[in-house]
């Protein structure tokens, strides 16, 4: 179902100010974020999402990489849409009409499983793995789920917020030093 | 091994130990000493190491501007069997490390490194976990040149203290003296798991 | 090798045809090999099993071997490992293995305020550090809503292209090298050099300037710049032609890289290929001509693309894009306006040095950028710009503070890297050079 008409007067609530509705786009709800469109999906929507976005002339996913907001979850992202721990980022660029379209998926913490979009997006394979590897979000379906940045062994998920940046006290001249 | 003291040159067991260092010293043996070293700083052959942003100021030197042939150290060597000088250029992350660690030992003794750039002299900006503090916690380093990346005159500098250093010959009395790695006891994280590396 | 000089009509001419609109897995789908999951060019091992004897005897089964190059290697551009499974000299399967120069580089982005990003990003493309500084300024810039000034977005342009230059330079000269013309890594380097030291004497460094910062450029142009740069690329254009002549027509060197590492455009979509690697197959798509940035739309200069998708046209579309750039930045030379080469907006750029001495406000503002760090507003934008490996983008998510909260790199090169076992696929082992060299990663940028 897509809507791109302004929100019916009609449909106003009983209460004096009315509830904001956002507009959908294949079935999603967009937002517009400096110039570019912004789709939020879940991540039982992500695969008909694609393949819409795909038949829609988005010819390649550019990216995909995570955010982990767990320092920040006071953020807004949009009526109707719950913020989660984790926020799957995918942008997608469509040469026809030379934009780009950014997919914002919210992950949550209890559950950070979505689908793989390889067979869409065989160019997801890597990136998938690396958000894997920095943050913990298993892509299911994804052909090679290993480690693609840090050694085969590494335990943790190094681009969460909770894993410390990992730094070496720095002892500066003139301080003083157990010998 | 057999143990024969020749006349002003020295023991015969103590030489086939620890080669031109077990000579006695004495103005006859001085100056195979001098020469020895001369010709070792005149021709060290650099194996490829070249990590990162450091290697391509590293190619730099060695092409027609500043040339490093001029130093006898145009060729790098592929194999490090064949180099004696590693010139660690760049950020060395925690993958990298038992590889580095690997190419070292796999050079043949006098072998010598210059830490070029300062993410490999001490971690450089990256402060973190992924990049090792300094290849000094891996390999025995000789000549550290600071830069970021440093420039092809800096290294040249770096390689003419190391000359110095080489012809000198105190390198190589001191290695015999503190031993040269670190002593620590690294655990290899590339998937090899229930090894650990020894550094002397 | 075509040269297209209009602005394609949508999905049209430059283009081949169904390159767009064939839905996943048709039948005759021309990028069916990227989507294979079992037989597939990739060798999908992991790298303790890659030697573990176990999991190997099971992908060795019908006597092929698998054999280990990388991640030191001088044929390999940086720190590449590649796992190759082999049938005598044949690769059949290959897998590159990366992350051996992973440094953090994201997560250090949170830690530094807006003013140091672009010395943390322009360590990630070694090669041609100006553009992840630009990406990284104007997602920003998009964050601020400000606009940089015209003079500062010429110049950006104009370092840019210079930076673009000394790339592909770069590139030449070790893609010679690799093939064993050894005289052209000197003459590669040679020509760098000059390109090197203008750079120097614009920005203070010859690599990983820090010069393009939000807000504007680090400092202006010196005196007698049209001259210098005007005689850089006097210097280096004739020896592009010296470069034809000892590489583009020889024989040799058409054996070693026509037909080679073949791929399509629908391949290299699929995988999210950009770039010369793209443009080879014969898809004309350049961010600078179809998403104009800085000032792209006043200068005049070609797109080029391949016709075949090999390591010759890759080879050659670089060398010609070094000659588009000579053309851009002599009308750079020729256009550059007068004006500031920074936003005057003393939140943002800091003030000039001189002001501080007279003035307490200035003091305290330069104080405060340089110390806490100018506040950007929250939310999130996604910058790319055309580098010489492709697009490079930059994703940025505030919280209204003066540290990006979340700073990912859209790397080129991570992304092309995709592609680079289909290439290798049925290849000899003595051509795995040629094909890796023309994909032109910089391990910098793929591993971050």
């Amino acid at each position: 179902m897509t809507d791109d008409a302004a929100p019916d007067p009609d449909e106003s609530t009983e209460d004096a100010s009315p509830v904001p509705v956002l507009e959908t786009v294949h079935g999603v709800p967009v937002t517009w974020s400096h110039g570019d469109r912004v789709l939020h999906a879940t991540p039982d929507q992500m695969i008909d999402l694609a393949t819409a976005l795909r038949a829609e002339g988005c010819v390649s996913i550019l990216d995909l990489t995570g955010v982990d907001y767990l320092t920040h979850m006071g953020r807004v992202v949009g009526p109707g849409i719950t913020a989660e721990r984790f926020e799957l980022v995918i942008t997608f660029m469509n040469h026809d009409e030379a934009r780009r379209t950014r997919v914002r998926v919210q992950v949550p913490e209890s559950n950070p499983v979505v689908p793989s979009l390889f067979d869409i997006y065989p160019g997801t394979e890597a990136a998938e793995r690396e958000t894997w590897d920095m943050y913990g979000i298993t892509f299911d379906g994804n052909p090679d789920p290993t480690r693609i940045l840090m050694p085969d062994g590494w335990e943790g998920h190094p681009l969460r917020k909770d894993y410390a940046i990992g730094s070496v006290p720095v002892q500066f001249k003139g301080a003083p030093t157990a010998k | 091994m057999p143990d024969i003291d020749i006349p002003l040159i020295g023991n015969t067991d103590n030489i086939l130990q620890k080669g031109i260092g077990g000579l006695e010293h004495n103005f006859l043996t001085a100056k195979v000493e001098d020469l020895v070293n001369w010709s070792r700083a005149r021709s060290l052959w650099p194996a490829s190491f070249g990590l990162a942003c450091c290697a391509i100021e590293m190619m730099a030197a060695g092409t027609a501007h500043y040339d490093l042939a001029r130093y006898g150290m145009e060729v790098f060597r592929a194999s490090p069997r064949q180099a004696d000088l590693m010139i660690v250029a760049g950020r060395v992350s925690q993958k990298m490390a038992p590889i580095l660690r690997q190419v070292y030992d796999q050079m043949m003794e006098p072998k010598w490194v210059i830490s070029m750039g300062v993410c490999a002299s001490s971690g450089g900006m990256f402060n973190n976990y992924a990049i090792v503090q300094g290849v000094d916690q891996l390999v025995p380093v000789d000549v550290y040149a600071p830069g970021c990346p440093p420039g092809p005159e800096t290294l040249m500098h770096a390689i003419l203290t190391m000359h110095a250093k080489i012809e000198s010959g105190e390198l190589m009395d001191r290695r015999e003296e503190a031993g040269g790695g670190a002593g620590l006891v690294v655990e290899q994280r590339d998937g090899q798991t229930d090894s650990q590396v020894v550094l002397r | 090798m075509a040269i297209i000089d209009q602005p394609t009509p949508a999905g049209a001419a430059g283009n081949p045809a169904g390159a767009v609109g064939n839905p996943a897995g048709a039948v005759g789908d021309p990028a069916s090999r990227v989507r294979l999951r079992e037989g597939s060019a990739i060798l999908r091992i992991s790298e303790s099993d890659a030697i573990n004897a176990e999991a190997l005897a099971e992908a060795t089964q019908d006597g092929t071997m698998v054999v280990n190059m990388g991640p030191q290697h001088p044929s390999t551009h940086g720190v590449l490992r590649l796992i190759l499974q082999m049938e005598g000299e044949v690769v059949r399967r290959s897998k590159p293995v990366i992350g051996y120069l992973h440094t953090g580089m994201e997560k250090t982005g949170e830690d530094l305020s807006y003013l140091q990003g672009p010395t943390n990003v322009t360590r990630m493309d070694y090669a041609s550090p100006l553009f992840s500084e630009l990406a990284f300024a104007l997602t920003v810039e998009k964050l601020l809503e400000i606009e940089v000034p015209a003079r500062a977005q010429w110049i950006r342009m104009m370092m840019c292209e210079l930076n673009r230059m000394s790339s592909h330079l770069l590139f030449q000269a070790t893609n010679g090298m690799d093939m064993g013309a050894v005289s052209m890594m000197l003459f590669g380097w040679r020509e760098r050099e000059l390109v090197l030291r203008e750079l120097e004497k614009i920005s203070g460094l010859r690599m990983n300037h820090n010069y393009i910062r939000p807000g504007g450029v680090a400092a202006d142009l010196p005196d007698n710049w049209r001259e210098e740069i005007g005689a850089v690329l006097d210097a280096v254009e004739p020896r592009l032609d010296e470069y034809d002549q000892l590489l583009t027509g020889q024989p040799i060197w058409r054996e070693r890289l026509q037909g080679v590492g073949t791929v399509n455009a629908d391949e290299c979509l699929a995988l999210g290929v950009t770039g010369p690697l793209l443009r080879s197959t014969g898809y004309a798509w350049d961010l600078r001509r179809d998403m104009p940035y800085l000032k792209y739309k006043e200068v005049d200069f070609d797109v080029l693309v391949g016709s075949f998708g090999d390591c010759f046209d890759r080879y050659s579309i670089r060398l010609n894009e070094v000659r588009e750039s000579i053309k851009i930045v002599r009308q750079c030379i020729e256009k550059m306006p007068p004006g500031d080469y920074r936003l005057q907006d003393k939140k943002v750029t800091p003030p000039p040095r001189a002001r501080i001495d007279e003035s307490m406000e200035a003091l305290i503002h330069h104080f405060k950028i340089f110390t806490e760090g100018f506040k950007v507003p929250e939310g999130e934008a996604y910058a790319a710009v055309e580098s010489p490996r492709g697009e490079l983008g930059c994703y940025i998510v505030s919280d209204g503070s003066a540290h990006p909260y979340r700073m990912h790199i859209r790397a080129p090169s991570f992304t092309n890297l995709q592609v680079m076992p289909h290439m290798l696929q049925d290849s000899l082992v003595a051509d795995a050079v040629a094909i890796i060299s023309t994909v032109d990663p910089i391990m910098g940028e793929v591993d971050r």
